[in-house]
């Protein structure tokens, strides 16, 4: 487990989840990047403006961390532009016909016991290690 | 104040994910990667991760369960109950995107900071395949009120 590393993800996930119950208290909302994310791009929702500073917040954290010296690495994703691109819509889609993502439903679903989001957490967390298993072990990547 | 709580919120989730490294899809991928217990590869930060998050958020939500936001008239806490088709479907169809790439909505947004060409590939793809749910001609035929009511139906 040369990779683990887990202080650092133990201050990120309270991170995480200090901003989930401040986004309740504060807004009364549900800190699931899909859905606000979502709210944000569809023509069809009004109340566009605090999805907008949530997402503006979201993309100033890494370009502050560079700015007070932090190194940011660039992003590695693995598989040509066709796995990325079929990745996104599968992604997107997903989301928001199953109602949420790892935020959603992973961190503040749980956290209410919704049997919903730990149903929903269980499938997409079992079919991605399927994805990964296949992809890396048997058709080799 | 709501638009200024909601970039402060933002700002901390994208911190978190930052200082996690969960906005790097190697470590995700290294945990979703199972065949990496046996050989002792496997990275299991995300778990930790997950497992700080949801101490947190569970202890903070029983504190705010009642109360009033501050900066809204009323909280939208999800109130669908049933586990149905859809959540399981698209569920299944989320996490082989996941597993593909190994980012998802949170890792993807926040790494636009980078520039990174194929993350910016990857947040139009997925903000094209919400639009297709979200325009799918079935649905679009049942004229959904997609304000507040949707927010309050979705999870998260």
């Amino acid at each position: 487990m040369a990779n683990f590393t887990p202080v650092s993800a133990a201050i990120g996930g309270a991170l995480i989840g200090f901003s989930a119950v401040l986004l309740m208290l504060f807004t009364g909302r549900i800190a699931g990047i899909s859905g606000i994310f979502d709210g944000l791009i569809n023509q069809q929702t009004s109340d566009r403006a605090w999805r907008a500073a949530f997402v503006a917040g979201l993309i100033a954290a890494p370009v502050t961390a560079m700015l007070v010296g932090y190194t940011v690495p660039m992003p590695q994703l693995p598989g040509s532009f066709i796995t990325i691109v079929v990745g996104g819509l599968l992604v997107g889609f997903g989301a928001r016909l199953g109602s949420g993502c790892t935020s959603g439903h992973g961190i503040c679903g749980i956290a209410r016991l919704s049997p919903r989001s730990i149903a929903a957490t269980s499938v997409f967390t079992v079919a991605a290690m399927v994805v990964v298993a296949l992809s890396r072990h048997v058709f080799g990547g | 104040m709501p638009i200024f709580a909601s970039l402060v919120c933002g700002f901390l989730f994208g911190c978190g994910l930052t200082v996690s490294g969960m906005i790097q899809p190697v470590k995700v991928l290294g945990f979703l990667d199972v065949f990496g217990i046996r050989s002792g590869a496997w990275d299991p930060s995300l778990a930790v991760v997950m497992a700080a998050g949801l101490t947190v958020t569970s202890i903070g939500y029983a504190l705010v369960r009642r109360r009033s936001p501050l900066f809204e008239k009323e909280s939208l806490w999800p109130t669908k109950k049933d586990i149905d088709q859809s959540l399981i479907f698209g569920a299944l169809l989320f996490g082989v995107g996941w597993g593909l790439v190994g980012l998802c909505p949170g890792p993807a947004v926040t790494n636009l900071a980078t520039l990174s060409l194929p993350v910016i590939i990857f947040v139009i793809a997925m903000a094209l395949g919400m639009l297709a749910h979200d325009f799918w001609p079935a649905r679009a035929a049942v004229p959904a009120p997609h304000s507040l009511a949707g927010t309050t139906a979705a999870d998260g």
